[in-house]
């Protein structure tokens, strides 16, 4: 940078004004949408040469639902979306900011939550927040912010994924695993404290554990040179002679390194779930309800244990039947175990996302 | 604080037993983790945090794979401790 010219000097003629907010955030209604197709473990165990019982036992997963194929993450986002809003008693011309957390929406561009907006109605802000089995954490902690902040009065967050697009039904580590699903929350503005402090952060050092399996520009790489409607009009890559198909066009799935996952969920996510217990101001006994992200039965139970949770407190075990869902994991439970009175509306909650990036996020919240 | 094997082998059957709940005295060198004690990736994940705990070592990841018997785990955390 040039030092020769003289730095300018400010105006100083104008003054800013923002509203200093000390209002508290809550969240005032949840929704949640699981698709129509019950998909059973016998559907899946014969491509990975399993059973259903060597997937009970090692995920808890008893079966999963899976969108139509016409059925988009948008689709699904709008049923958990009004029916959150309805809960929280809110209209479109309300919602202040729409922040959809999804790791399965098919375009790089443009965001699903602008679509989503539209949709319902609302030409508010709105984004995309890419942080994986985290995102619906993220999306509170964020939005619980907006709202204390004076920048939007209502927030409404989703969690939502498609990952029957993106699951490889031959791979004997995740074909099981991944479900489809929506859920939502509205957050608004409350007298008191309605969402505990976040205790959040990010380990990319370990962005191998769980990944894509190869980037978009590797699927280009294999049109070698061709235009995408050449590729299209053309003859197949095998029959054009291409070499290396099967292995460059392969489509991106997810993969994950399931011991390593599993040292880190446990043993790394447990003391950050206690982090924000200790941060909301309250002990463990005080829960009404335990909330993890529902990645496999077996680090719920062990994260139980490691928390030295009270055996009396409600557990969210969706794993069960509607297997991992990511994003879309903790509003899907909150939604069901409050419409099946497993858990109390003014009770506290804890709730804790982790997944790729590596990242995560936990909060105490008090349920809608 | 290096233990003697024994001592590392009767330590490492109390982690499998709480797992598992199998018997200690089943914890034999020569048996495979896998398949003669019906062990799972999780399980033995779990006894592998354990054992770090308790004998004070660290196994990474990558290693565990490696552990395929109990003879090689405990010659792992014996040669870890030094």
């Amino acid at each position: 940078m040039s030092t020769s010219a003289a730095a300018p000097t400010p105006k100083g003629t104008g003054t800013l004004i923002s509203p200093a907010s000390t209002r508290h955030s809550r969240i005032m209604g949840v929704g949640a949408y699981r698709p129509a197709r019950v998909v059973p473990n016998s559907e899946i165990v014969e491509q990975i040469n399993s059973s259903d019982e060597w997937i009970r036992e090692r995920s808890g997963i008893v079966s999963r639902h899976w969108a139509a194929p016409d059925e988009s993450v948008i689709d699904m986002a709008e049923v958990a979306a009004r029916q959150a809003m309805e809960h929280a008693g809110i209209t479109p011309e309300q919602i202040g900011f729409v922040l959809m957390a999804t790791v399965t929406h098919p375009y790089q561009t443009p965001a699903a939550a602008p679509e989503l907006a539209a949709r319902l109605g609302s030409t508010a802000p709105a984004m995309d927040i890419s942080a994986a089995c985290a995102g619906y954490c993220y999306g509170v902690a964020i939005g619980s912010d907006m709202v204390k902040g004076g920048s939007a009065d209502h927030v409404l967050v989703i969690g939502v994924e498609k990952l029957s697009d993106f699951t490889d039904p031959y791979d004997r580590s995740t074909a099981f695993i991944f479900g489809d699903g929506a859920g939502a929350c509205v957050i608004g503005p409350s007298d008191t404290p309605g969402i505990g402090p976040t205790i959040w952060g990010s380990e990319g050092t370990q962005r191998d554990t769980i990944t894509q399996t190869q980037p978009w520009t590797q699927i280009r790489k294999s049109f070698r040179g061709r235009t995408m409607e050449e590729a299209a009009g053309g003859p197949p890559l095998e029959q054009a002679g291409e070499p290396e198909v099967g292995e460059a066009a392969h489509w991106p799935t997810l993969a994950m390194a399931g011991q390593a996952v599993f040292r880190w969920a446990v043993w790394g996510m447990a003391p950050v779930a206690q982090k924000a217990i200790d941060a909301a101001g309250i002990t463990a006994d005080d829960l009404d309800a335990f909330i993890p992200h529902q990645a496999n039965i077996r680090i719920i139970d062990a994260m139980i244990k490691q928390l030295k949770l009270p055996a009396d407190i409600p557990v969210a075990r969706d794993i069960v039947t509607t297997a991992n869902t990511s994003a879309a994991s903790i509003p899907i439970a909150t939604t069901r175990m409050l419409a099946e009175k497993e858990i109390p509306s003014g009770g506290l909650a804890l709730q804790i996302g982790f997944g790729a990036g590596l990242v995560y996020a936990a909060q105490v919240i008090v349920l809608p | 604080m290096a233990q003697s094997e024994q001592e590392i082998l009767e330590g490492l059957a109390e982690i499998v037993n709480e797992e598992t709940g199998l018997d200690t005295d089943q914890v034999e060198l020569d048996k495979s983790f896998t398949d003669d004690l019906d062990i799972d990736s999780l399980s033995m994940m779990t006894i592998v945090v354990n054992a770090e705990e308790k004998f004070g070592v660290r196994i990474p990841d990558d290693e565990v794979k490696n552990l395929k018997t109990v003879r090689d785990a405990v010659n792992f955390i014996s040669n870890a401790q030094g």
